[in-house]
């Protein structure tokens, strides 16, 4: 039985690589490659959390599994329209260093 | 019989008339505006005429009131006009004089691009002096008193791309504020006490206390002097009325001669009741007015402007109003004032007639020889220096006459009041004789100045053919709109003492007894024997015409005398030349001071240091600290993105030890 501080600690890695990454890198896909790493670390934790639980209560609890869900979802949905946007950005810009686009309108 | 006379119709026809050639005039015909100033000023005129007639049948005093103004708590005011004795004296000369000088106007401005602007002010200040003369209490009296101050703002810097006649309007209006403050705090002071501001409750309850004499009533009575003195321009504020000659001839004639400087007078006689608690008070108006009418008059004597010699008597003549307030003989001198309106009315309009006929020249040195040329205006101007010299029967003598006997026989007067006036009534005759012969006699000098001026210009150009020579301003008289109000005002300065004939003489002094009920209370004048006002007549006739002798030898029989006199008495001549240099003093000891204070400490200290220094500070520290954090807010998505996660960490391990500074785990 792995316990859960190894899955936290996995976690709050990734989340700070994710973190770390967002800050540092320019470009806007590896900054998005980062969002996606920071919910994935998120998701680890609730999955760690949601086992934890079921195993201390006896019962099968599922709450943070459908919390994943959810934020697959969303994530799915965000990246869709995040990489429209980049297109759109790439177009209009040809550029995607997040430094050269620090307006709010094209 | 208590009948509604209209009384506020009275001011607010001329009022009517300000608003429509104010408003409209530009736009109107010559001939409208005239019509409209005319009308505007002759209604009142006939009202005040149908209100003679019926005065009789009237209970005095008779108190109209239009409903309340302010009403503060237990303090109120109301619109309320009252005619008595006094005010109805004062209206018809407002009113009769007041006519015949916008009469004169219309010749007199009818080449002036401004015309309807002349008469929309000359309305305005029938309205505000009108107000004045009506108001039943201190405050709309007040109303009417800046009023006319504003109008002769208005008309003394009535051309006003000429410099010295808007540094003129400003001179009269601030020296005027000076004064008005004193009537400020005396209303100040008798709300305080009285709790009200109308005469009649005043008066009253100064009436229900026989016990108050001197304390606050001596204050607030030399409050309203202080008033008086800059409106009727007496020492210490006379300075601006000769200064005020900057305006036309026809204002100086109304505004500073005939009705407006007279407000003062009019104010102390309306609160006599005041002023006769007060012994110190009336004693200081006494030997105000009379160091004045001395003063001025000896200024008079060498001023060469011919409308600043006018402005100087003006100012003795008022002195003169002043002696008789102050010896508490009131009709004494609201009977100057009448009297001293028309043949003051008259030598100012006469004056204007001489200055329209020689092109605008007011100078006296280049006068001389007009008698025959201007025949009209010559001889009503005679009429008017004999009567201001005091020539009997004429007005003045008559008026002047009652102010020397009353100061000699009066209580509170004294010899040397009478003294020094019976000086200045030989002054007043000397230098209107003066100003007589050097207009109207000798050889004409204006032509030959002119010619000279010519020549002058001639000499300058190189060649001479550039220069035409201007046709010379033919000598004209005047058109007969100017001479008639002339001939009327000659035939009242005239006649005018009759009215007061005093009863040495054989009168009945009908003025005295009409005016009585309103400026006394229960004490009788002091009776005074015939042969005493008869001496007294003839002791100051003698003066008048040892005045005009004078006059007659230096300025006529030897017109070289004067200036070989003024070599000898060189400093004395620099002197009175200078004015004393009043003017000079005060700019060095109140006027420098007060620059100094205005623009140094108030305006770089105070303004520009503290007032501006402060708020620039406080928007500028705003300013900086906003431009401080907004750097926060750069666009850069990743600097968001770090504050974010510094912020986070930082809720993070603020959550997790507290805020304890010794960081122990929980």
């Amino acid at each position: 039985m792995v316990p859960i501080a190894y899955y936290l600690v996995l976690s709050a890695v990734l989340f700070s690589i994710g973190v770390a990454a967002f800050l540092i890198k320019r470009n806007i896909i590896t900054v998005f490659m980062a969002i996606e790493l920071m919910l994935n670390a998120v998701n680890l934790a609730f999955i760690a959390f949601s086992r934890q639980w079921s195993q201390t209560t006896g019962h099968l609890q599922v709450n943070g599994q459908i919390f994943v869900f959810f934020v697959m979802v969303v994530a799915a949905a965000e990246t869709a329209v995040g990489l429209a946007i980049v297109i759109a950005v790439f177009r209009a810009r040809s550029t995607l260093n997040v430094d050269s686009i620090d307006l709010m309108k094209l | 019989m208590n009948t509604d006379l209209h009384l506020w119709l009275i001011p607010l026809v001329p009022f009517a008339g300000f608003l429509v050639n104010g408003l409209l005039g530009r736009k109107f015909p010559r001939a409208l505006v005239t019509t409209v100033a005319l009308v505007a000023s002759l209604i009142p005129a006939l009202q005040v005429a149908a209100i003679v007639t019926k005065f009789s049948s009237l209970t005095l005093p008779h108190v109209e009131n239009l409903g309340a103004w302010i009403a503060a708590g237990g303090f109120h005011a109301d619109f309320s006009f009252q005619l008595d004795q006094l005010s109805l004296i004062m209206l018809c000369i407002v009113t009769g004089v007041g006519f015949l000088i916008h009469l004169y106007s219309v010749g007199y401005m009818a080449h002036d691009p401004s015309y309807w602007r002349f008469f929309a002010y000359m309305n305005l200040f029938l309205f505000f002096m009108l107000t004045l003369v009506l108001a039943e209490n201190y405050l709309l009296m007040f109303v009417g008193w800046e009023g006319v101050g504003l109008a002769s703002y208005l008309l003394i810097g009535f051309w006003f791309t000429r410099d010295s006649a808007v540094k003129a309007g400003k001179k009269a209006f601030i020296v005027n504020r000076i004064g008005d403050f004193g009537f400020l705090i005396a209303m100040f002071l008798l709300i305080a006490h009285f709790g009200s501001l109308s005469f009649s409750d005043v008066f009253s309850q100064i009436g229900a206390h026989p016990a108050w004499q001197g304390g606050f009533l001596t204050a607030t009575a030399l409050f309203l002097v202080l008033g008086a003195t800059g409106k009727s321009a007496q020492i210490p504020l006379y300075v601006w009325l000769p200064d005020a000659m900057e305006g036309p001839t026809p204002v100086s004639a109304l505004i500073h001669a005939a009705t407006m400087v007279t407000a003062g007078v009019y104010m102390i006689a309306r609160t006599h009741v005041l002023f006769d608690r007060s012994p110190f008070a009336l004693s200081t108006v006494a030997v105000i007015g009379v160091a004045t009418a001395f003063f001025a008059a000896t200024i008079g004597i060498l001023q060469t402007d011919i409308k600043r010699v006018l402005a100087y008597s003006t100012i003795s003549q008022l002195g003169y109003m002043f002696l008789a307030c102050g010896i508490a003989a009131y009709s004494a001198g609201i009977f100057h004032l009448v009297t001293h309106a028309f043949f003051k009315a008259l030598l100012f309009l006469a004056a204007g007639s001489v200055i329209h006929a020689l092109g605008d020249e007011q100078d006296m040195r280049r006068m001389g020889g007009l008698r025959t040329k201007i025949p009209v205006t010559f001889w009503t101007m005679t009429a008017a220096v004999l009567a201001i010299s005091g020539a009997p029967p004429l007005a003045g003598f008559v008026s002047k006459d009652e102010i020397l006997y009353q100061a000699f026989i009066a209580p509170n007067g004294g010899k040397i009041f009478w003294a020094v006036g019976l000086l200045t009534a030989g002054l007043t005759s000397f230098y209107m004789f003066r100003l007589w012969y050097l207009t109207f006699f000798g050889k004409p000098r204006f032509e030959t100045a002119h010619e000279e001026e010519q020549a002058a210009v001639h000499a300058r150009s190189d060649t001479k053919l550039t220069v035409e020579a201007e046709p010379a301003h033919p000598v004209h008289e005047s058109p007969w709109v100017m001479l008639g109000p002339l001939v009327i005002l000659a035939i009242l300065s005239v006649i005018g003492g009759f009215m007061g004939w005093p009863e040495a003489l054989g009168g009945s002094n009908w003025f005295s007894h009409f005016l009585e009920p309103a400026v006394t209370v229960g004490t009788a004048s002091p009776a005074g024997d015939k042969q005493t006002e008869l001496i007294l007549a003839l002791v100051s006739t003698l003066v008048a015409f040892t005045g005009w002798l004078l006059a007659h030898i230096l300025y006529f029989a030897k017109p070289e005398l004067p200036a070989r006199l003024a070599t000898q008495l060189r400093a004395l001549y620099a002197l009175v030349k200078n004015k004393y240099w009043v003017d000079e003093i005060y700019g060095a000891l109140i006027v420098a001071p007060v620059l100094f204070i205005a623009r140094w400490i108030l305006g770089v200290l105070i303004d520009r240091g503290v007032i501006d220094g402060g708020t620039l500070t406080a928007g500028y520290t705003a300013q900086s600290f906003g431009a401080l954090v907004a750097r926060i807010q750069s666009g850069n998505i990743r600097s968001y993105a770090g504050w974010l996660a510094f912020f986070a960490a930082l809720l993070l391990a603020v959550s997790y030890f507290g805020w304890t500074s010794h960081l122990t785990l929980r």
